[in-house]
């Protein structure tokens, strides 16, 4: 089986159990430097830009014999530019089987071309594709696999192959894993005394608390902590280098160098779990000012001194070369604390919340907000530290969202699934007898819900504005978000965060939605 | 299918031969309509399917191998006066005459001449191989009305064997795996061309009651089909992995499908090209098949009728529209071309689906 038709399968397939076997049937045969290639896609890992975009659409279009209009009709129907060429470009003659590693030298020779040599290359490239392996060859042209298969799912195929340990493979995946035979090799050799300095732990993550909070038991097998909206991260402090990692494995080196500087001064070597958080004047900054330390490539004074930041840990997971996971929680928890101290400065050991009962736990979440929390993070006392998100171990207790009728103005298709569809929605608020558009959201319907707006929208469109309709304003949703602020990059003047789409109020009429002021009232003084 | 009136070249000929009138297509030469939405005197039907035949006029005209299936939908009572292909008669001072458009059994063009003009509504059509009706058939003409719901290029139809190769390799590997094979199709037109095609040495074929109706029509009219077995008749220890079941897609996700254990599901449309489509659909197997033209049979088709004049219904018609008016057919060729928006464009999903007949074994 080659690449093409592994890729057919797990496309195809909607039960886990056959795209698991397809996995293991792929990876039980593939050589391994093709092994390597897919496990680096398949785990949603992507090559960097090869050829823009523009001039990918313009050498489809050219080749296809089509108006550049056609193409981009197409596209927008489409929604994924991989398949609309794959489906619009002539039929090749090309029988060739050729395997993962090949396409990818193939693909890597258009870097740093010139235009017009990319657009010599693109056709050379396609002589030597055969229909069948078109399409998966132009998605890694074009960025990501999205395949339907979770990082989960390759490592409990690799597991199954080696005869290792989903936690073994889960973590020799993490970090920057480059992608070659030795690689691959490494990845499933049964010899675990393996080490890399830099390589961070899978981490644990958090089930939301569905129903009543009484339902997980004795509120006293839990430790309970505030749950801070930053940046989830891993330090790692090994043979004098530090390390740092977000939760999306990317490496934060360099954006926070406070942290890093304050890592130098720790006693012992050890990784710690925690999350990055702006804070001024005891009180955590809104997302967006951390935000701001992301974006930049350089962090100067000025930045760091407006927008100060220090890294709340949480867990232990590893104390002088020590692997500490398969400890309980209350142990990682009083060795974290012996490591850190209680000095004040940029560490700080997540602070822990005593209450004896769910009733006290709740009335402290109702203080959430105000101390800019998201709510509570609930954890065993006797629970190991966990790879990925399994049950029973981590809860997230969040406060109730911030929910607003909003009336949906403008609507634009979706992607991938949806691309068909007109998912994609801008809310707006009354001001003055004005709509003013707040906010954009995708999800939170039904299919058959979003089947029904996509009719009502194509049937009430005022206007076309390249993809975005505008639409007869008509429905009103209610709209749900985690945290509100003023914005001046905004027309609304305010910015909310993580808005979805609670319910459609078939019961409210446009004159019923909320007014742009409910909204601001809802901003708490700093 | 609901049509907003466009903006047509008013020269008289045209507008004697061929206008859109709030009810649908109008001949006024022949004071007749060409599958109306509303209720109108008399109607001439392209096909069966229920967005082109509807209920309520007072006479209908229509192809000959039609009328069991449009009597099975519009009711045996109503007034439906058969003729063969080719057969000209005179409405008014117009000459009618039907010919084959290869969408599904007795499923017809309407040319329609007046004084030396001709204009051809193709209805529904498609220019693949289908035993199961008579092939589409190329009327020149001046004015030629099509559609358009795969009018865009990535719609390229693969042949009917290679559909049929892997539609049979999918149901062996099902058999070998011990789950059912359900495959979805649209009850009337596509199930029958999928079981002219089906190799019944595999395995038994099923099918859902909604298809057997239409499936008995046809044989009827004489169309050779594989032996079947209705869902409903199968014996109560029936070993449902060695069969091969065609069912409606709305049959997709109802207790229905309990009875067969482990199912693989599939689902034959054109539709099924498109991978965002496919997968909101949900099923294990899209097969790529329909009985509407693709891009390509669109232009080739429009170009060997020699029209000047095209109007595009029902689908992407701006595109096409778009398309034909500023590339024209060949180099100095142009077309006059204009569409004609139905008020949901492109929804023909929906249209087809509503052919469908959801009601008795998905309600039991």
């Amino acid at each position: 089986m080659n690449f093409a038709e592994l890729y057919r399968r797990l496309d195809e397939s909607n039960k886990t159990g056959e795209k698991l076997s397809s996995l293991v049937d792929y990876f039980g045969q593939a050589p391994d430097d093709d092994a390597a290639w897919a496990v680096f896609f398949l785990t949603g890992r992507r090559l960097p830009q090869l050829a823009p975009s523009r001039i990918l659409r313009s050498w489809a279009t050219e080749q296809s014999k089509i108006p550049d209009w056609l193409f981009e009709e197409t596209y927008a129907w489409v929604g994924d530019l991989a398949e609309t060429m794959s489906c619009i470009l002539p039929s090749s003659t090309s029988s060739e089987e050729s395997s993962l590693s090949e396409w990818v030298e193939r693909i890597r020779q258009l870097r740093g071309l010139d235009e017009s040599d990319q657009r010599a290359s693109l056709n050379a490239l396609f002589d030597q594709t055969s229909d069948r392996d078109r399409f998966p060859m132009m998605k890694l042209l074009t960025g990501a696999m999205r395949v339907g298969v979770s990082q989960g799912l390759v490592v409990r195929a690799l597991a199954k192959i080696s005869g290792l340990s989903n936690e073994t493979i889960a973590h020799r995946l993490m970090g920057n894993w480059e992608p070659s035979a030795e690689a691959y090799a490494r990845l499933v050799d049964p010899d675990t005394a393996d080490a890399d300095l830099s390589r961070p732990y899978p981490f644990a993550l958090a089930n939301p608390v569905e129903g009543d909070i009484a339902g997980l038991g004795d509120a006293n097998a839990f430790l309970a902590e505030w749950k801070w909206d930053g940046i989830r991260s891993q330090l790692i402090r090994r043979s004098g280098t530090t390390y740092l990692w977000s939760r999306g494995e990317e490496r934060l080196d360099g954006k926070f160098p406070e942290i890093e500087a304050s890592a130098a001064g720790l006693a012992y070597d050890c990784v710690l779990d925690g999350e990055i958080l702006a804070w001024k004047e005891d009180q955590p900054l809104p997302f967006a000012e951390l935000q701001r330390r992301i974006g930049r490539k350089t962090i100067g004074k000025k930045l760091m001194q407006e927008v100060p930041v220090r890294f709340v840990a949480f867990d232990l997971l590893e104390f002088n070369d020590v692997d500490w996971r398969s400890r309980s929680q209350q142990e990682r928890r009083a060795k974290l604390e012996e490591v850190l101290g209680t000095e004040p400065g940029i560490f700080r050991v997540s602070e822990q919340i005593y209450a004896n009962s769910w009733s006290q736990l709740a009335l402290l979440r109702e203080s959430a907000r105000e101390r800019k929390a998201e709510g509570l993070m609930l954890k065993r006392i006797d629970s190991p530290y966990q790879v990925g998100r399994v049950r029973g171990h981590w809860w997230k207790w969040k406060i109730e969202p911030y929910t607003i009728d909003a009336v949906l103005i403008y609507a634009q298709r979706g992607h991938g699934r949806r691309a068909a569809l007109y998912t994609d929605f801008t809310f707006a608020l009354w001001d003055n007898g004005v709509l003013v558009p707040f906010a954009k959201a995708y999800s939170g319907l039904t299919d058959h819900e979003l089947t029904e707006v996509d009719r009502f929208v194509r049937a009430n469109t005022q206007e076309k504005f390249g993809p975005v309709r505008s639409v007869t304003p008509h429905l009103v949703m209610e709209l749900a978000f985690e945290n509100i602020q003023v914005s001046n990059r905004h027309k609304s003047g305010v910015a909310v965060r993580f808005p979805r789409i609670v319910r459609w109020r078939h019961d409210k009429t446009i004159n019923d939605a909320d007014r742009l002021e409910d909204l601001k009232r809802m901003i708490s003084p700093r | 299918m609901q049509v907003t009136t466009p903006e047509m070249d008013p020269t008289p000929f045209r507008r004697d031969l061929l206008r859109l009138e709030p009810a649908g297509l109008y001949c006024p030469a022949g004071d007749f309509f060409v599958d109306p939405w509303r209720p109108v005197d008399t109607a001439i039907l392209t096909h069966g399917h229920s967005d082109h035949a509807r209920f309520g006029s007072k006479r209908y005209f229509a192809e000959v191998s039609s009328e069991s299936i449009l009597r099975s939908r519009l009711g045996k009572e109503i007034d439906l006066a058969t003729k063969a292909y080719g057969e000209r008669w005179k409405l008014g001072n117009a000459w009618v005459s039907l010919h084959p458009a290869g969408h599904l059994l007795g499923s017809a063009q309407v040319r329609i001449e007046v004084s030396g003009r001709v204009a051809v509504v193709s209805g529904d059509y498609k220019r693949q191989s289908d035993p199961t009706c008579v092939p589409f058939e190329v009327v020149p003409c001046d004015l030629f009305v099509t559609e358009s719901t795969f009018g865009l290029p990535v719609f390229r139809w693969p042949s009917p064997e290679m559909v049929f190769d892997s539609i049979h390799r999918w149901w062996r590997e099902n058999q070998t795996a011990g789950r059912t094979s359900l495959l979805l199709a649209y009850a009337l037109g596509k199930s029958q061309r999928l079981l002219a095609g089906l190799d019944a040495s595999i395995g038994p074929i099923c099918l859902h009651g909604a298809v057997h109706g239409p499936t008995q029509l046809y044989r009827n009219q004489g169309i050779s089909l594989p032996k079947t077995i209705t869902v409903s008749e199968a014996s109560k220890d029936f070993d449902w992995s060695q069969a091969l079941v065609l069912a409606v897609p709305s049959s997709q996700g109802t207790p229905w499908l309990r009875r067969f254990g482990e199912v693989s599901t599939a689902m034959a449309s054109g539709w099924m090209a498109i991978r965002g489509t496919r997968r909101r659909r949900a099923v294990d197997r899209g097969f790529v098949m329909s009985d509407h033209v693709d891009w390509l049979s669109l232009l080739q088709t429009v170009r060997e009728t020699g029209a000047t004049t095209v109007w595009v219904t029902h689908g992407f018609s701006n595109v096409v529209a778009r398309y034909l008016r500023e590339h024209g057919l060949s180099p100095g060729n142009t077309v006059e071309a204009s569409p004609l928006e139905t008020q949901f464009q492109g929804d023909a999903e929906d249209v087809e689906e509503n052919s469908s007949n959801p009601e008795d074994e998905t309600r039991s």
